[in-house]
Order: structure tokens, then C-alpha cells, then sequence
């Protein structure tokens, strides 16, 4: 039994943190997708900027001695850092993707144009905050639960962070309220309509220029919200996101560009087989060793641990080779 | 052919390089020329992609590496205690595993020779995989290890290095061939994150294969195939003399690889293949109609545009003389190469080395420069009694990244065709 809470442990509850840091950032990813038809490579220093935006809001609640023993600081401010980064994205809109836009530029001019966009937000962030790595807990502790199992001869606990359980079950909220808004609110039905065909969405009344503006903050409140939380899981370095955003749009292309329930599962799927990969199998395999027909190596990983992020690359090309357009139908610009 | 606005473009161009050389000094501009025309050759290469073939490669990076990596097997001296162990037939062992392994997939994608049809043939393969994997890893996995524990690295060959860059583009090109076999069915935005996931997966290789590249321990120095400064001087030449000169011969070297390849890809987009390259670009499917056959054209491209990456990713490998996987990052090895080929003119040879040469030298003076603004702005406001700006130099260097983006985004607003823009002939 131990073993299997070892494996809790270190794959389903790390698989469970890190599918929703996914999900949530590959959701904004496939919604810009689905409505302006392309790429949008600077999510992932949106969600930096984000992050930092929470960092400098929680420092100054720290300072003014604003802080409860209940919820880490980070997560206090985090809906408010969320709103500022809808209102830099309109901007970043407005000011880098809009002109474009207007002179009915391509898919590939805005991509790299997005690429332009990542290097300004990176090169802003390191020259603001350096380049060296801060942390949301340097002066709280990051508390950890423990909850044993009352089962006999059971020594390990299920062990998780309260950051962790806040993370997962903000996450849930909001892809409810992402889908009740989707589903239910005429806005979210028009995004739909939009993004299933553009043109008949214009002429059927719909107010585009609103639907994209609409896009725009969910995106940056929800890059925001992603790239915190993978700050307050790990630490919060500039180059934190160029590492992430590449299995965010693998999570974004595994569920289907364009489909936000499928950016969910795409998440969810690249950060448990991120988990499932390094996890060594031998502590699974060891008590039963006897019955086995060959001996345990002591580490017995399906990839060694540095190999971590590639495992998101191989499945991002396994799945554009066997179903280009995602195991979720997606669009293609 | 080569318009009045290019002139005096290409004049500017000299202008700005002689004025940062009267700053600099000759030994650093010199530097900085081999670096921006070996530059140049990768922009050629991306622009014979991009600019004739439509291709969106992200993963310029990837077949740097590869580059940096043959030219350091070929030319670093050997190591002697490697041949010497059991490194050698362990490592033989796992390329036939390697081997095998490919056999039984390739086989296991045949069944349906056999009669083994539809899931049953995906499982097979899927099985076939699996094997493989397992079978490869047995053998590679005690390999490194003993080879890592016994004598570091496999090291060189000590060949001259002008046969490693050769290298370096023949193993880019199967690479590339791998690469494009892989993507090149995929349309724009998925092949750029594609081909961006495989760079990042050979950066990983790269960077942790130790016994093979030596991963984050680097490799140096590597030999020049010209000269060196030390050389110079042990003829008797000054410190800063030897310098220049030893960076001058590696120039002319650099330069008669780009004029070579200059000549031929002018030469090629000029003619038949040229036009045909430009007909799939605009219009794939009318091209097909007329018989073109698009993916495999496509795939010629990606592989000729990636055999110069190799070739370009060697020789910096070679002039900088260490080879670091781990200083490989996707903004400095394939971003700035975009933005050359965006800013120069993708389409135009011309355009792409003006871009090359005038976006490295940016790239390169954006961190002095802010420095300098930096130091600047800190006294100013030292005065005014709001203190020193902190870390100043490792600030300014963040700058150049800034300095990439802003200029990326003007040309794309204001000369969205680039400095040099295609020269579309219409005959009348």
C-alpha cells in the first residue's frame, strides 16, 4: 500500500497540479485560436507577466501587512492581478495585433507577430526583475497537508500543498464558469458562433469587434491565472513560460485548436503522461518482485527525469501525425 | 537586378558597420563581420524556405545544433581512451539495437503486405514501438553510463574542420530529411509549433547526451581552419595585429562559403525550379493540378534551406571554438534569424543578407548602447537624489531582446515585405 500512495503522490496528485496549469493556459490559447485563427505565441510571457503582476501585488500586500494565515498571498491577489492582465492584453490587442488585423494581414504575419510581441514582454520583464528566480514564499511558509490513510501497516501520507488544493479547485470553478458562459450567456454563444465561421457570425449581427475584445480579456485574466499558479507551485523565473508554452500548445493541438473543452482533456492528458513518464516504476514493482520473471532495476522511468518537457514534443507530434486536427476535431487556419 | 534603393541600403549598411568599427576597434568588428556573414548563410538558408517555399520552419535552432555538434565530432582531436575501452563495440551494440529496432518498425508498418489490416496493424506497430524503445534503451542506457564513468566522451576525429562543416550540413540534411518527412503534411501554424517541438527535442538530446557532446560540461576549444591568433603570434605578430588578421582569414573563409552559396540559390530561384518553388508557395494546389508534386518539392526545400543552417550553425560552432549545448536558446538561434529574413525581405537573397548583417549588428550594439543610456539615465537620476539604477549591466543586456521585438514589430507594421522586398518580374 505504500508503494500505491507513492504513486499517488508523486503522479496523480502532480499530474492533477500540472494538467491544470495546462488546461487553464491552453484554454486561452485555443479560445484566441478559435477567433482570430492564429497561433498566439506570446501566451505563455503573458502568463510571466501575469505572474509578476501577482508578485509585485502580493509584495506590496505583504508590506502593508495585509496578508491572512489562510490563503498564501499570491492567491489573495490573484483575481486582481487577473483583471490588470485582461486590461494589458486589450492593450497588447489594440496596440500590436488590431493594425495588423485591419489591413487583413495573414495567420503567419500575426504569429510573428506574436513572436515580436513574446520578445518585447520578455526583454520588459527581465529588465523590471532581472533575471534571477523570486518566490511568492519568502516570508510565509508554503504549508503542506498531510492526511494519513487509516489503513493497516500504512506509514505514508497523502501529501499536497495547500497551494495545490487551492489551484485545483479554483480551476474547477472557473472552467464551470467558463462553460455556464459558453453555454448559457449570449456573449458566450456569439464566441461560439464566431469562432465556427467568422463571416456568417458578422452577418447574422453578432458584434465581432466585442467578441474579440471579450476573447482578449479571458485570455490574459486566464494566462494570468495559469502562469500565478505555476508560480506559486514552482518558482517565478522570467524565462518560466518560454519552457511551458510549448507544452500548453501541445495540450491546445492534442484537444483540437479551437475547442476549449478540448484544451481542458489536451491539459489534463500532457500533464499526466508529463508524471506517468518519469515516475520510476520500480517502487511499483519491487514487493512483487518474486513473481516477476526478470530482476528490478533500481530506476526503471519510461524517459530519465531531464527528458520531462520533451515528453509533451512527442506527443504533440505523435498526435499531429495520426490526427492533425486533434483527438477533438479542431479547426485549421 | 539589384535596385538603386538596395544600393544605397547596402551603402547605409557599410556606413553603420565602419563608424561601429572606428568605436569598437578593428579586432571586435572584425569578430562581429564573421559572426553576421556566417549569420547571413543561416538566413539564406530560412529565406530559401521561407521565402521561396512558404515554409514555416521554427526550428532553425535544432539544425544549428546538429551543425555545432558534427563539426565538433569531426574536428576535435581524438580521444584515445575512448577507442581504447569497450566504449566503441557498446556503442556498436546500440546501433544495431538502434537498427533493429527501426527494421522491426518499418516491418510492423508493412503488415498490411501480410494481410494484417486496419487496428490490428496500429497495434502491431504500437507494439513494434514499444520493443524497439525497450530494445535501444538496454543498450544505449549501459553505454553512456560506462562510457561517461570510463573515458568521458566518444571526443573527435581530429579531421580538418571544413570537412565538419561539410558534415554539419549532410547530418542537417538528414535531419531535415526525418524532420520533413515527419511535418511537412501540416499547415502553417502547426508546422511552425511542430518543428519548434523538434528542435526542442533535439536541444534535449543534445544537452544530455554527454558521452556524446559532453552536454553541459562543453566542448573547447574546437580548431579554426585558418590560422589561429596564438599561431600569429608565436610568428611574432602583436597581441591586437594577430587577432585581426586570424579573424580576417576565418572571414574570407566564411565569405567564399556565402558567395558560393549565394550564387547557386540566385542562380536557382532565377530558373525553372525557382519559378516552380514559387508557384507551390502561392498557390499549392494550382501547382499540383499542373502536375508539381507538392510534398515532395516542399521536402527538397526544407532540406536544401536546413543543409545551410548546418553549414552556418558549424562554422559559428568553430569560430566561437566551444561547443555549448546549453547556451542554445530559441531567441537567439532561430527568433533573431526570423526577424533578419522578415526585416531584410523574404524572397530576396539580397534582402535576407542585408537583414542578416543589419539585424546582427543591432542585435550586438543594443547592449553597449543601453548600457551607455543605462549609466545615463542612473546618474541623472542619482542627482536628482532617487539613487542608481541596480545591476545595470546585467539589465542592459535583457535590452537587446526588447530591441529585437521593437524592431520586428515596426517592419511588420510599416514594411510588412521587408527592406529589400521580392522583386516579382511580369513579363509584359
Amino acid at each position: 500500500m505504500n508503494e500505491l500512495i507513492f504513486f499517488f503522490n508523486n503522479v496523480i496528485v502532480a499530474g492533477i497540479v500540472l494538467g491544470s496549469i495546462y488546461a487553464i493556459g491552453a484554454i486561452g490559447v485555443t479560445l484566441i485560436f478559435g477567433i482570430l485563427r492564429f497561433a498566439h505565441f506570446a501566451h505563455g510571457d503573458m502568463m510571466t507577466m501575469g505572474a509578476f503582476m501577482a508578485f509585485l501585488l502580493a509584495s506590496v500586500c505583504t508590506a502593508m501587512g495585509w496578508t491572512t494565515p489562510l490563503v498564501p498571498t499570491g492567491f489573495l491577489v490573484m483575481p486582481l492581478a487577473m483583471v490588470l492582465a485582461a486590461v494589458v492584453a486589450l492593450g497588447i490587442d489594440k496596440g500590436f495585433y488590431a493594425p495588423l488585423r485591419r489591413r487583413g494581414a495573414r495567420p503567419v504575419t500575426m504569429l510573428i507577430a506574436s513572436i515580436g510581441v513574446t520578445l518585447m514582454i520578455q526583454g520588459l520583464i527581465r529588465l523590471f526583475f532581472g533575471s534571477g528566480t523570486v518566490s511568492f514564499f519568502e516570508t510565509e511558509a508554503k504549508q503542506l497537508v498531510r492526511i494519513p490513510v487509516p489503513l493497516e501497516g500504512v506509514t505514508r501520507t497523502i501529501n499536497f500543498t495547500q497551494p495545490q488544493i487551492l489551484m485545483v479547485v479554483s480551476t474547477a470553478i472557473v472552467v464551470l464558469a467558463l462553460h455556464l458562459f459558453l453555454t448559457r450567456s449570449r456573449l458566450g454563444k456569439a464566441m461560439r458562433a464566431m469562432s465556427d465561421n467568422a463571416d456568417l457570425a458578422q452577418v447574422s449581427g453578432i458584434n465581432t469587434k466585442l467578441v474579440v475584445r471579450v476573447t482578449w480579456i479571458i485570455a490574459g485574466a486566464l494566462a494570468c491565472m495559469a502562469g500565478t499558479m505555476l508560480a506559486l507551485d514552482v518558482s517565478l523565473k522570467p524565462d518560466l513560460a518560454f519552457n511551458i508554452v510549448l507544452p500548453i500548445f501541445a495540450a491546445a493541438i492534442v484537444g483540437g485548436l479551437g475547442q476549449s473543452y478540448g484544451a481542458i482533456a489536451g491539459g489534463f492528458l500532457i500533464g499526466f503522461a508529463e508524471t506517468l513518464s518519469i515516475f520510476n516504476w520500480s517502487v511499483l514493482l519491487k514487493p512483487m518482485a518474486g513473481a516477476l520473471p526478470f530482476d528490478v532495476p533500481a530506476t526503471l522511468a519510461i524517459v530519465p527525469t531531464e527528458y520531462k518537457l520533451t515528453v509533451a514534443f512527442v506527443i504533440l507530434v505523435v498526435v499531429l501525425l495520426w490526427r492533425p486536427t486533434g483527438i477533438f476535431k479542431g479547426a485549421s487556419s | 537586378m539589384i535596385g538603386r534603393r538596395s544600393l544605397i541600403l547596402f551603402a547605409g549598411l557599410f556606413a553603420l558597420f565602419v563608424v561601429i568599427g572606428a568605436f569598437l576597434g578593428t579586432a571586435n568588428i572584425s569578430l562581429l563581420l564573421v559572426q553576421s556573414f556566417a549569420y547571413a548563410l543561416i538566413a539564406l538558408g530560412l529565406n530559401i524556405q521561407w521565402g521561396y517555399g512558404g515554409l514555416f520552419n521554427f526550428g532553425i535552432m535544432g539544425m544549428l545544433m546538429v551543425g555545432g555538434a558534427a563539426v565538433t565530432f569531426i574536428s576535435f582531436p581524438v580521444n584515445g581512451a575512448f577507442w581504447s575501452s569497450d566504449g566503441p563495440l557498446m556503442l556498436g551494440k546500440a546501433l544495431l539495437a538502434f537498427i533493429a529496432g527501426g527494421a522491426l518498425v518499418f516491418g510492423a508498418r508493412r503488415a498490411d503486405r501480410i494481410g494484417i489490416k486496419g487496428g490490428w496493424r496500429t497495434a502491431l506497430i504500437v507494439i513494434a514501438w514499444i520493443v524497439a524503445y525497450i530494445g535501444y534503451r538496454s543498450q544505449i542506457d549501459p553505454a553512456a553510463a560506462y562510457i561517461e564513468g570510463s573515458s568521458g566522451w566518444v571526443g573527435g576525429l581530429g579531421l580538418h574542420p571544413v570537412l565538419g562543416w561539410a558534415f554539419g550540413g549532410v547530418l542537417a540534411a538528414g535531419v531535415a530529411y526525418v524532420v520533413g518527412r515527419i511535418c511537412l503534411g501540416l499547415r502553417t501554424d502547426y508546422l511552425a509549433i511542430a518543428t519548434i517541438g523538434i528542435s526542442e527535442i533535439i536541444r534535449a538530446l543534445l544537452k544530455n547526451m554527454d558521452w556524446l557532446t559532453r552536454g553541459t560540461l562543453t566542448v573547447s576549444p574546437i580548431p579554426w581552419p585558418v590560422p589561429q591568433p596564438q599561431d600569429l603570434q608565436a610568428q611574432g605578430l602583436p597581441i591586437t595585429e594577430s587577432f585581426i588578421y586570424a579573424r580576417l582569414g576565418f572571414l574570407a573563409v566564411v565569405l567564399v562559403i556565402l558567395a558560393a552559396a549565394f550564387f547557386l540559390v540566385q542562380r536557382a530561384y532565377a530558373g525553372p525550379w525557382g519559378r516552380m518553388m514559387r508557384a507551390i508557395r502561392d498557390n499549392y494546389v494550382a501547382a499540383a493540378s499542373m502536375g508539381k508534386n507538392v510534398t515532395r518539392r516542399q521536402l527538397e526545400i526544407f532540406v536544401l534551406g536546413s543543409v545551410l543552417m548546418g553549414i552556418g550553425g558549424a562554422m559559428l560552432v568553430s569560430f566561437q571554438q566551444i561547443y555549448d549545448p546549453g547556451a542554445y536558446q530559441p531567441i537567439n538561434h532561430t527568433f533573431l534569424i526570423w526577424v533578419m529574413v522578415i526585416v531584410g525581405g523574404a524572397g530576396n537573397n539580397w534582402g535576407a543578407v542585408f537583414g542578416a548583417l543589419l539585424i546582427y549588428i543591432t542585435w550586438m550594439i543594443s547592449d553597449p548602447v543601453s548600457q551607455w543610456l543605462f549609466n545615463g539615465i542612473s546618474s541623472w537620476s542619482v542627482e536628482h537624489g532617487w539613487g542608481a539604477i541596480p545591476e545595470i549591466q546585467s539589465r542592459a543586456s535583457q535590452m537587446r531582446v526588447f530591441v529585437l521585438g521593437v524592431v520586428i514589430t515596426i517592419a511588420l507594421r510599416y514594411a510588412p515585405r521587408g527592406l529589400i522586398p521580392e522583386i516579382v518580374r511580369r513579363e509584359k
